[in-house]
C-alpha cells in the first residue's frame, strides 16, 4: 500500500500506546469507504467522522489532520470516534502546539506528530497542567463533580 | 452565593500558573504571535489601539464586596485607577502592561476571580439576569444553572478553538433583563408541573448581521441541560462556517441551515449524547443552589418618606420590586451625566462594596447594562444607601432613561472602532439632562456602537447610533425601534447619517416626534411601533 499520504512512525513524537504502530501511509476517508482493507485513514477537517463508524473494528490508525491549529473540528472528530468506541490509535498531525496537547488528550488522542518538533519539557508541562477537570470527555477521567459526590 | 472548593481554587491557580509559562514562552520567541494571541485572548487579554486590555469575567454578574475591592486594587496598581463595566457583565481595565497580567490574574485568584474565557473563540463568560435571587417576578434563581455551566465550559477540551466567539445567557423570568434572544445560545429557566427545565434559543447575535435567536427546544429537563448544551456546540463546531470570520458565527449557521434542520441536527446529537452520558451528577446542581439559598430577609417597613423630592426620584427610576416587600433592588447608576458610561473609579468601586457589606448582604451585582447593583437593600436603609451614592457621584436618577446609554469603548480605544462614542454619549446625556427632557420622555434606551460589530447594541435600542467612516470623517446613522428586552426586536436604520452635531439634534428630533404622540403611558418604543418610521423620517429629513 504504497502512499503519500500520512505521518510515519518516526515522525511521531508522543504516544502512549504499547501496541506496534501501523507502519504504513494512511488513506483519504474516501478511499477508505472504497478499500475494504484500508486499516488507517486521515481525516481532514470537513470530513465526517461518523462516515468511518460502520468500519471502525478493522481500522488500526486514524490521524486527524490539523492544517491550522486554530480548526477545532478534529476535536469533535477524536471525541466521535471515541464514543463509537474506536480502540485503534488516534494521531493528531500537523499544527499541533503545546497548549493543545492537554485539551487534545482529553479528546481522545492518544499519539501525536507536530509537523515542528515541541519542547519535551515544555510538553510534559502541559500534558500535566490539569491536575483535575471539570466535564466528561474522551478520557476515562472522573470529573470534579464525580470527585465531589462519591461516596 | 457561590464559593469556590478546593477544586475550583486549584483549577484557577493552574490557569494562572499556565499563562505565566505561556507568556515565557512567548517572550522566549517558542510562541509566535499568531501562536500567542488565542492563548492571551482566552485570558482575557486584548490588544485595543493604545495598549492592551485586561476583561476580568463576572460570572453572571454576581460579585462580594472582597472581590469589588480587589477590582479597585487592581484598577490602582496595574491600570489608572478605575475600570469599565460590560453589557456582559464583566469589567475591563484599559491600560494593562503584558508583564503585569499574570500577577493581576494571581491577585484576582485570590478573592475566587479570573480572566479565563473572557475573550477568544471559545464560550465566554455566562451573563444571567442580573435582579437573579432578588426580582419578584422570576420563576427561580437562574443563578445556580449559569455555575453549572460555567464549569462545564471551563476549558472545555472540544470546544476551545470553535468557529469564533460563543455566549450564553441563562434567564428564569418572562421578562428579558439579560438580552437573551440576542446571545449564541439563550436559556430561560422555566417549570413545568413544578419540574424545572431549559427552554433553549440558538442563533442569536448581534454584530453586522443581527438576528434574533429562534426557539429550538421548548423544554430540556433540567438534568440534561450541559447535554443539550454540549449537542448544540458539537453541532457548532463541527458545522460552522470557518472560510470568513463574518459568517462565522452559530447565527450563521442557523440561518444557512433554517431552525428546522439546525434543531434536528442537534437533537440527533442530543440522543447520541444522553447514552455516552457527559451530564454532571445530579448531586451537583443541588450543590451549587444550596450556594444560592436567599439571605436572611428581615420584615421592616414597606414604605418611606418621600418628602425630599430628589430622593424620591431616585427611588422611583433606581429601585426594581424585591420578592420580599420589604426590600428593593437599589441600581447604582454609572451613567452620571456627562460621564463615560460604564466606568467607576478605583474609590466609587470601594464606595459600592461597603454598601454592599452594611445594605445588601455582602453582594452586588454588575448588571446587563453597565451599572451595578444592590441586589437586596431594606426600603427603611434606602435613605442612607442614596445619600452615600450621592456623595460617591453615583446617585444619578437615570435607570432605563435616555441618560442610561449603553455604549461601546468606540474610537477613544478600540482598534476596530470606525467613530468615537463615548463623547457622543456624553454630549447627549448632557444635554438631556440639562433641559430636563430625560424625565419628560420617561423610558428610551440609547446605543450606540462605534461600527459595525455592534458592542454598544445599537441593533437593540429604541434608538440605535451606529458610528461609521464617511471619507475619512465620523458619520453616524440613526436607527429607532429595537429592543433587547422580551418584546426583542431589532431597529431599522433612519435613512443617511449626521455629523456628531447633526446626531445630537436628530435624537432630540424624534423625541420631539414621540413626546407630540404618545397616547397614555406608551413608551418611545410603543409609539414608534404604533405610528411607524414615516413621522420620524418626515421630522428628519422633511422635504
Amino acid at each position: 500500500m504504497a502512499n503519500d499520504l500520512g505521518t510515519s512512525p518516526d515522525e511521531v513524537q508522543f504516544r502512549f500506546r504499547d501496541d506496534e504502530p501501523v507502519d504504513h501511509g494512511t488513506v483519504t476517508v474516501d478511499s477508505a469507504l472504497e478499500q475494504t482493507n484500508a486499516n488507517a485513514v486521515r481525516i481532514e477537517p470537513g470530513d465526517d467522522a461518523r462516515a468511518l463508524l460502520p468500519f471502525l473494528d478493522r481500522i488500526a490508525l486514524v490521524e486527524v489532520n490539523f492544517p491550522s491549529f486554530g480548526d477545532g473540528r478534529g476535536y469533535s472528530a477524536a471525541r466521535i470516534l471515541r464514543e463509537a468506541g474506536y480502540t485503534g490509535e488516534l494521531r493528531a498531525v500537523g499544527q499541533v502546539l503545546i497548549d493543545q496537547l492537554s485539551h487534545m488528550r482529553r479528546c481522545g488522542f492518544d499519539s501525536f506528530a507536530p509537523d515542528k518538533r515541541l519542547d519535551e519539557e515544555d510538553a510534559a508541562r502541559a500534558f500535566a497542567t490539569w491536575e483535575n477537570v471539570y466535564q466528561r470527555a474522551a478520557d476515562a477521567r472522573r470529573t470534579i463533580a464525580d470527585k465531589r459526590h462519591e461516596t | 452565593m457561590y464559593k469556590y472548593d478546593q477544586y475550583d481554587q486549584a483549577m484557577v491557580d493552574a490557569r494562572v500558573e499556565e499563562f505565566r509559562d505561556q507568556a515565557r514562552r512567548r517572550i522566549e520567541g517558542k510562541l509566535t504571535e499568531d501562536q500567542f494571541k488565542p492563548l492571551r485572548l482566552m485570558n482575557g487579554l486584548y490588544l485595543q489601539l493604545h495598549a492592551y486590555m485586561l476583561r476580568v469575567a463576572i460570572p453572571y454578574g454576581t460579585l462580594d464586596a472582597r472581590q469589588m475591592e480587589m477590582l479597585a486594587d487592581i484598577a490602582d496598581k496595574y491600570d489608572r485607577g478605575y475600570g469599565h463595566f460590560t453589557t456582559r457583565q464583566n469589567i475591563q481595565y484599559n491600560w494593562i502592561k503584558l508583564e503585569d497580567c499574570a500577577d493581576a490574574l494571581a491577585d484576582l485568584a485570590t478573592v475566587e476571580m479570573h480572566a479565563i474565557q473572557t475573550s477568544g473563540n471559545c464560550i465566554r463568560n455566562i451573563s444571567a439576569d442580573h435582579f437573579a435571587g432578588a426580582a419578584a417576578d422570576e420563576v427561580i434563581d437562574p443563578r445556580p444553572y449559569a455555575e453549572l455551566m460555567r464549569q462545564w465550559s471551563s476549558f472545555h477540551p472540544e470546544f476551545t478553538y470553535l468557529p469564533r466567539k460563543f455566549k450564553i445567557a441563562v434567564i428564569a423570568s418572562a421578562k428579558d433583563r439579560a438580552a437573551m434572544r440576542l446571545h449564541d445560545i439563550g436559556i430561560r429557566i422555566v417549570k413545568r408541573d413544578g419540574e424545572a427545565g431549559a427552554q433553549f434559543y440558538a442563533g442569536g447575535g448581534m454584530g453586522r448581521t443581527p438576528m434574533i435567536a429562534p426557539l429550538i427546544r421548548d423544554f430540556v429537563p433540567i438534568d440534561q441541560m450541559i447535554t443539550y448544551a454540549e449537542a448544540c456546540l458539537r453541532v457548532y463546531n463541527r458545522y460552522g462556517r470557518r472560510d470568513n470570520k463574518y459568517k462565522a458565527r452559530i447565527k450563521i449557521l442557523v440561518h444557512e441551515l433554517g431552525a428546522a434542520e439546525y434543531t434536528r441536527q442537534v437533537e440527533e446529537e442530543f440522543a447520541h449524547l444522553l447514552n455516552v452520558g457527559v451530564e454532571p451528577p445530579r448531586e451537583e446542581l443541588a450543590r451549587i443552589a444550596a450556594h444560592f439559598a436567599p439571605p436572611a430577609f428581615v420584615d421592616g417597613p414597606k414604605t418611606l418618606d418621600r418628602s425630599d423630592p430628589d430622593f424620591a426620584l431616585w427611588v422611583d427610576r433606581n429601585t426594581h420590586r424585591h420578592k420580599h416587600d420589604a426590600y428593593v433592588s437599589a441600581v447604582i447608576s454609572l451613567k452620571p451625566a456627562g460621564g463615560i458610561p460604564g466606568d467607576a473609579t478605583a474609590d466609587q468601586m470601594r464606595v459600592v462594596a461597603r454598601l454592599a457589606r452594611d445594605y445588601s448582604f455582602d453582594e452586588l451585582r454588575v448588571m446587563h447594562t453597565q451599572n451595578l447593583l444592590l441586589p437586596h437593600v431594606r426600603i427603611a436603609d434606602l435613605h442612607a444607601v442614596w445619600t452615600a451614592l450621592e456623595a460617591a457621584g453615583l446617585g444619578a436618577p437615570n435607570m432605563d432613561t435616555i441618560e442610561d446609554i449603553i455604549a461601546c469603548p468606540g474610537l477613544d480605544y478600540c482598534s476596530l472602532a470606525n467613530a468615537r462614542s463615548i463623547p457622543l454619549a456624553q454630549r447627549i446625556s448632557e444635554r438631556f439632562a440639562e433641559t430636563g427632557r430625560t424625565e419628560v420622555v420617561g423610558e428610551l434606551k440609547l446605543k450606540i456602537s462605534g461600527c459595525i460589530n455592534a458592542c454598544g447594541h445599537h441593533h437593540a435600542g429604541h434608538i440605535g447610533i451606529l458610528g461609521v467612516d464617511k471619507k475619512g470623517v465620523e458619520n453616524y446613522q440613526l436607527s429607532l425601534g429595537g429592543s433587547e428586552a422580551e418584546d426583542v426586536s431589532l431597529a431599522k436604520i433612519t435613512g443617511p447619517g449626521f455629523d456628531e452635531d447633526g446626531v445630537i439634534a436628530a435624537v432630540e428630533k424624534v423625541t420631539d416626534v414621540y413626546l407630540a404622540s404618545r397616547a397614555g403611558g406608551e413608551r418611545f418604543l410603543d409609539t414608534y411601533r404604533r405610528i411607524g418610521m414615516e413621522p420620524f423620517k418626515e421630522a428628519l429629513y422633511g422635504q
